[in-house]
């Protein structure tokens, strides 16, 4: 209890300085909580479009972006008659652009699609999708944003399309899309005969390795890989998260630079006291303790504030009209984990050198200090 | 008349030896104890006097193992004290330090103040209560241990002081000038008490005091000058 109150006694003592300590840690850690958050939200939700009713994936080998990769109709054609699949969903994806509106995501399907079939239709009839070559189909939010209706004929990039449906889904990326005919899709953006990607259906899931083998067997430009197994090998998931990690990251890391700054300023306003519990029998190892235990301290309160601002601040986000179905708030435990984690790693590092300082503290001196 | 014989070795115990001790500032610049030999007793009070420089607290430090000698040897019964294993032993179980000023730790109670030490041995919370209690009735603070230090009068801060450094139940007391930051009245009244509680604890008080008057009602007086030791 003694031992507790030595380690929050410099704390209470310097009342600003371990708030604004406090305070960088938790700006960081809230931060670094809403970049990952938000990223794995976003990756998420593409994975999701991706593995609709579908356990594989087949694309273009060697592609950085799934953007570029180009599947034949020819391969197409094939696996969807293989008899270990159920069904073969090609998917063409495109950006465009509109006025005001610098990225709108496109998705080439054809009328069988579960995008399409399943989805919640509050406008027009799913039966009518792809009969005729400039049909598409909204989600609520691009519907929203480009303020059309039912019927209407709307701007897309250098096309202009006649609305004959909107859909409600809870991807944010589907949601603030449009859905295309495939065929129309490909004449729009110069890939005739090609798609995107095939998600593929199987009827036992179990085949999954079976048949990610037999495309490899077959074609030599494709892959097919498991969705999960998409999740992590792919390079731009990668990167995205590589990036909120490291974005994360240096921001704790000026945390723990704010850390160690205070720890430093409290070894030094405390020399006399460390010396006076030297004489009293301290050892090195009881001293460095009280100086990890109030950087600790500072650090776990920091993080718990900083959980706080970081949680309030994806659900804010989430609130925000134009940003609806692509925040997605889901704590995933593994990050607050590994976030809370870092930041301890960070507040024990930052303490790591006014500890040894401390411990260096020669009684004699120290006590002749003013 | 087998007691008496006990306590009479006890008494010729030594139970604090400097030998050919030197010390010296500023790369060798300022040397403060010029081969200073020193021993003393068990239960012995023993004033080191001196003008300021003169090396008293430097000689102090020495025998706490808060300071090394640049050549000689200190030692606590026996066990030479600047040997590193020792002096967590030195400081935590033989030698307690009470200083000019009370140099406690004004955030905490006296109470907690006085518990430091026991915290630092290990000693159990029960053990170190009792002996706290016992140390508090002695030196008339048992109705101020849950006070802050800031409530505290500067006899009270020193006599708190006295129990911090007696709380493990050292062998020996090394006192800097421990009344000198007090007024006349207080300061005859915590030397009163620091003579009383070393007599009553059997512990070996080494004083480094200015006070002549004080330091004359001690077992041995020893002069310093010139970084060394002269008993009259």
């Amino acid at each position: 209890m003694i031992f507790l109150k030595l380690i929050v006694t410099n704390l209470r003592r310097h009342r600003i300085r371990s708030f604004i300590s406090i305070a960088g840690i938790a700006f960081s850690v809230a931060a670094m909580l809403t970049v990952v958050t938000v990223l794995q939200g976003a990756i998420g939700m593409f994975s999701g479009i991706l593995s609709s009713d579908s356990e594989v994936i087949v694309f273009e080998r060697n592609v950085s972006d799934l953007f570029f990769s180009s599947v034949p109709a020819a391969a197409l054609d094939e696996i969807s008659h293989w008899s270990m699949v159920a069904h073969a969903d090609p998917v063409l994806f495109g950006i465009v652009s509109s006025a005001d509106h610098p990225i709108i995501t496109c998705f080439g399907v054809t009328a069988d699609d579960t995008r399409i079939r399943k989805a919640a239709w509050i406008a027009g009839d799913k039966l009518t999708f792809a009969q005729h070559s400039d049909d598409v189909v909204l989600g609520e939010r691009s519907a929203e944003f480009l303020s059309a209706k039912l019927g209407d004929h709307v701007p897309i990039g250098h096309g202009v399309f006649h609305v004959i449906g909107i859909l409600k889904t809870a991807n944010g990326f589907e949601d603030g899309g449009v859905f295309m005919p495939l065929k129309s899709a490909q004449v729009f953006f110069h890939k005739e005969g090609n798609s995107s990607v095939i998600t593929i259906k199987l009827r036992n899931k179990d085949d999954a390795v079976l048949f990610k083998n037999r495309v490899k067997a077959r074609f030599s430009t494709l892959i097919g890989l498991e969705d999960a197994e998409f999740t992590r090998s792919y390079s731009q998931f990668k990167i995205l998260k590589a990036t909120a990690w490291a974005v994360g990251g240096c921001g704790l890391l000026l945390g723990g630079f704010g850390v160690a700054n205070t720890m430093i300023m409290s070894v030094f306003t405390r020399i006399r006291e460390i010396a006076i519990l030297r004489v009293c029998g301290f050892s090195n190892t009881q001293i460095a303790a009280m100086i990890f235990g109030e950087s600790a301290v500072i650090t776990l309160l920091g993080a718990m504030l900083g959980l706080l601002i970081g949680t309030s601040l994806l659900y804010a986000l989430k609130l925000i009209p134009a940003l609806h179905g692509y925040v997605d708030v889901t704590l995933q435990p593994v990050v607050l984990f590994i976030v809370v984690l870092m930041t301890l790693a960070t507040g024990l590092a930052g303490a790591l050198y006014p500890a040894a300082y401390a411990m260096r503290i020669r009684a004699v001196e120290a006590l002749r200090f003013e | 008349m087998n007691l008496s014989r006990t306590q009479t070795r006890n008494e010729d115990r030594v139970v604090l030896r400097a030998e050919g001790v030197w010390k010296s500032y500023d790369d060798g610049a300022i040397a403060v104890l010029k081969g200073v030999d020193f021993e003393a007793s068990a239960g012995q009070t023993i004033a080191l006097c001196g003008p300021s420089g003169c090396g008293k607290s430097t000689l102090l430090h020495l025998f706490g193992g808060l300071d090394t000698p640049d050549c000689g040897r200190v030692s606590v019964n026996g066990v030479e004290v600047n040997r590193h294993r020792n002096l967590l032993r030195l400081l935590r179980h033989e030698v307690g330090f009470v200083f000019q000023l009370h140099n406690l730790i004004p955030d905490l109670t006296l109470e907690e103040n006085c518990l430091i030490p026991t915290m630092a041995s290990g000693m159990d919370r029960r053990t170190a209560q009792a002996r706290l209690h016992q140390l508090a009735e002695s030196t008339g603070l048992s109705h101020r241990l849950g006070q802050r230090i800031q409530k505290l009068s500067g006899g009270e801060r020193q006599r708190t002081a006295l129990c911090r450094a007696l709380m493990n139940r050292p062998k020996i007391l090394l006192a800097d000038e421990p009344t000198g930051s007090l007024d006349e009245q207080t300061s005859g009244a915590v030397f009163e008490l620091l003579l009383k509680i070393v007599a009553t604890e059997g512990v070996t008080l080494v004083m480094a005091t200015h006070d002549r008057s004080l330091a004359a009602r001690c077992d041995r007086l020893l002069e310093m000058h010139d970084g060394r030791i002269d008993e009259s």
